[in-house]
């Protein structure tokens, strides 16, 4: 907090704003005053209209009235280029960066230092490229290809990015969601560095510890209008979490007490080199088990590998004492599993195609009369299922892709839940996803484990596994590392287990 | 901790063109001449042998490289092989019904054509946002079309082409073909372009991630356009060079060159999902396409076989290109988890050391 004289312009400053798409109103009256040499939280619920504010000072997206104006001025962008000339940076939720150029050239495409006849300079652009990651203290080839850099590397080279455009704003959408906490506190690190050089930062996330931690100065935003702006150090989570959803949550994690019953999926010794070993597990009707571990641990992994879309090399699956066959999802399905993907855009629907049928896509067969499937019995299929999520969209055969990613996961779990699963996996089933959906997607889980459905949660947010989970495992580097009863499984217990050699077994 | 000297730059820089996806082509490519030189020394000791042995690929050369340029922006140009033929015609006809026009003038109105009608493709696909393989379908059809409505049953012969131009097809300079001159030249420009210039390693960029170019305010629809206008120009040269290099010039000039093109391209490296190749790949695999074409009559192979010769080349290349990109991945993503492993161990011991 450099600039302690309050008549000094604001970096940043939107005031009214207002943007629509068609009948749809993504943002009524946005406002936002981000100060130099501050770091600014940007909180809210997932359509409060926070990605298209971040759009619109991209850029990306032009808006419909309001003034947006840079240290006082006023400005007008029409293009991404035209921001990023006036010194304003995003880093996006997934990087985008160029995966078969180098790393070098990620940074500067577009702006690269020339010589004679426009020749680029590759010496002194490498040279850049380095004194940048010198700066920040990490160490990566500036030659190799971005392809198979961690998404906490990708998002290094994005602030690099932003570095050698000399950015005076830089907004970060939830830059978090998928690093570890080695690799948040780094990120943490630089962005404070940045923060006392004087430039001004916006950080959205969902993760308020992160933003206590990290911010000074917090904006809450809801249906796409501006709440209030408070110093963080004044404000507590239960004041944010109201003003978010503006009404009271009593609880986050509403976990509801089940009887559990028999083992109905039991995993033995399941390898596959290089990538997990000698997973064992058993998850029993009507209990939800976690499985927790840092990002790139194997969880993933291991369910895909269980639902049969991965293969594995040795070890066995079965479902209710009848052995799985490997890499089969058919058979998986059939036998009544199911998989929520952590991907949900490419992995877990059709973004193409209409709500009605991405969630009938699972039971397809059963909806088929001689081999066809009617409009009229998917329809009423889907109204069930989506009025029973509270999917908020248009219409049923609105497309997918055009939903909120909270209501996208509704319409993954619907696609699931219609099938009946004996067995369900759900993977990272709240990341990205807003405070009040959140708890929806917990009770949700909470009733299906009442109805005797054993399911196999994995997840990065502790308070999620902890709240939700009856028995915690904890995966380290592809193996187990970690089992714990709801009751000893403490914060420190799961960290523990996911961070250090020695098993907790 | 990088101080660069001479030495292991150079080491480097030897131990990268081994590597090369290029090299492979290249060494497949001595391969192929030295086992035809061996069954038939005048493959390449005799002077017929030997101008063959440069003349044949170059005019294809010239087509690759343009096709290699789209192919690197994620896109495809079909129409390439249509657009040799009609400015083929052209130049012939202008020639043969404009008597004394300089030759200059004739070569720059076949590029100048050839570079219209990839304006066309561009423009469709560019703006229109309509996949370039459907859109090129389509003006393959139509320009030879066009070509075949305007030529009917006309055809021009090596006699009505002035001799000063027929002496660009088979002239040679220091005992090289002028035609290998020029295509080498033609290659030598696009390589360092794609290389050197912002705009060529946009190309790049765009091929590798459109969505995310589009994000980095690059000028993507630009872009994309000027190289469908560089492949139609390159097509148009190679137009212009297919009349003085065969004299005969009827409507099916060119026919079937779009997939020998692609087909080039994609075994010298360019992989057809773009952001990936050179145009030194693209020109080599032109190079191997042709010559392992001639060489098979002498190796013994029969003429019957020589297309499915060519697919499985393709396919083979794009098998080694796959089995190369999944280890490189894997070597990529494993490097970065051994350097992380030592800075973590360095970050312990310095931790609280202050960062900048």
């Amino acid at each position: 907090m450099q600039t302690d004289d309050p008549s000094a312009p604001p970096a940043l400053e939107l005031s009214g704003v207002t943007k629509s798409f068609g009948p749809v109103t993504a943002l009524r009256s946005a406002n936002l005053r981000v100060e130099t040499g501050s770091i600014h939280a940007l909180v809210g619920e997932n359509g409060a209209g926070k990605s298209t504010l971040v759009k619109i000072v991209a850029g990306l997206y032009r808006r419909d009235g309001g003034a947006l104006a840079l240290d006082g001025a006023p400005v007008d962008f029409h293009s991404t280029a035209e921001s990023k000339a006036a010194g304003i940076a995003v880093i996006y939720q997934e990087p985008t960066l160029f995966p078969d150029l180098s790393v070098t050239e990620n940074i500067f495409m577009g702006r690269q230092p020339t010589g004679r006849f426009g020749r680029i300079d590759r010496r002194a652009m490498r040279q850049e490229a380095q004194a940048i990651f010198a700066r920040l203290g990490v160490r990566l080839d500036p030659d190799r290809p971005t392809d198979g850099l961690s998404i906490a590397d990708q998002q290094i080279i994005e602030i690099a990015k932003a570095i050698s455009l000399d950015a005076r704003v830089l907004v970060m959408d939830e830059p978090t969601a998928a690093l570890s906490g080695i690799e948040v506190d780094r990120l943490f690190a630089v962005a404070r560095g940045l923060r006392d050089e004087g430039r001004a930062l916006v950080f959205i996330s969902h993760r308020f510890d992160e933003v206590f931690d990290l911010c000074d100065t917090v904006t809450v935003m809801r249906d796409g209008a501006y709440v209030d702006t408070l110093p963080v150090a004044g404000t507590t989570v239960d004041e944010l979490v109201r003003m978010m959803v503006g009404r009271d949550v009593a609880e986050l994690f509403p976990k509801l007490p089940a009887e559990v019953g028999d083992d109905v999926l039991v995993v033995e010794g399941l390898t596959q080199p290089g990538v997990f070993h000698d997973v064992s597990f058993t998850v029993r009707a009507g209990e939800i088990v976690g499985l927790a571990g840092l990002v790139g641990a194997g969880r993933s992994e291991v369910a895909r590998a269980v639902f049969g879309v991965d293969p594995y090399e040795s070890g066995s699956v079965r479902v209710d004492g009848e052995p799985l066959p490997r890499g089969n999802p058919r058979a998986s399905i059939a036998r009544g599993l199911a998989l929520v993907p952590e991907d949900r855009r490419r992995q877990g629907l059709v973004l193409d195609q209409t709500v009605a049928r991405n969630v009938t896509l699972a039971i397809r067969e059963r909806l088929a009369r001689w081999g066809l499937v009617w409009d009229g019995l998917e329809n009423a299929a889907a109204r069930t299922w989506a009025s029973r999520l509270e999917v908020k969209t248009a219409a049923l055969d609105a497309e997918t892709g055009t939903l909120s990613g909270g209501n996208q996961q509704k319409v993954v779990l619907g696609k699931w839940l219609a099938s009946d699963p004996r067995v369900l996996i759900v993977d990272e089933p709240t990341r990205g996803i807003d405070v009040g959906t959140k708890a929806e997607v917990h009770r949700l889980l909470s009733r299906l484990a009442q109805q005797g459905v054993a399911i196999l949660m994995i997840s990065s947010e502790l308070p999620e596994v902890l709240g939700m989970a009856d028995r915690v495992l904890v995966m380290r580097e592809g193996r187990l590392t970690g089992e714990l009863d709801r009751a000893d499984a403490t914060p420190e217990a799961v960290m523990r287990a996911a961070t250090t050699e020695e098993a907790v077994r | 901790m990088t101080a660069i000297t001479t030495a292991p730059a150079l080491l480097a820089g030897a131990g990268r063109l081994l590597r090369a996806r290029e090299t492979g082509i290249g060494i497949a490519l001595v391969l192929v001449v030295v086992a035809a030189t061996a069954l038939n020394p005048a493959f390449v000791f005799s002077a017929d042998g030997f101008r063959d042995l440069l003349l044949t690929p170059s005019i294809l050369m010239v087509v690759a490289v343009g096709q290699a340029v789209v192919i690197v922006t994620r896109n495809v140009d079909l129409s390439v092989g249509s657009v040799v033929g009609l400015v083929a015609y052209l130049t012939g006809t202008l020639l043969r019904d404009v008597p004394g026009i300089p030759i200059v003038v004739v070569v720059l109105a076949g590029v100048g054509f050839g570079a219209a009608l990839g304006l066309v493709n561009g423009a469709l696909v560019a703006y229109a946002r309509v996949p370039a393989l459907v859109i090129t379908l389509g003006t393959m059809y139509v320009y030879r079309g066009v070509n075949v409505a305007w030529t009917g049953s006309d055809r021009i012969n090596a006699s009505d082409l002035p001799s000063a131009f027929r002496a660009l097809g088979t002239g040679k300079l220091l005992g090289i073909p002028i035609l290998t001159l020029l295509a080498v030249v033609v290659l030598v420009a696009a390589a360092w372009y794609l290389r050197n210039l912002r705009s060529g390693r946009e190309l790049y960029a765009i091929g590798s991630d459109p969505a995310a170019a589009q994000l980095y305010g690059l000028r993507v629809t630009r872009r994309v356009l000027a190289a469908f206008v560089a492949c139609g120009a390159l097509a148009g040269l190679a137009g212009v060079l297919f009349a003085a290099r065969y004299g005969t010039v009827s409507s099916n000039a060119g026919f079937g060159w779009e997939l020998q093109a692609i087909g080039a391209a994609v075994i010298g490296g360019v992989a057809i999902s773009g952001g990936v190749g050179t145009v030194w790949g693209a020109a080599l695999g032109a190079y191997l396409l042709l010559t392992i074409n001639r060489a098979l009559p002498i190796i013994g192979v029969d003429d019957f076989w020589q297309r499915a010769v060519v697919g499985v080349l393709i396919i083979g290349a794009i098998v080694l290109d796959r089995v190369l990109a999944v280890r490189q991945h894997r070597r990529l993503v494993g490097q970065r988890e051994e350097q992380r492993e030592e800075q973590r161990g360095e970050q312990r011991e310095d931790q609280r050391e202050g960062t900048p």
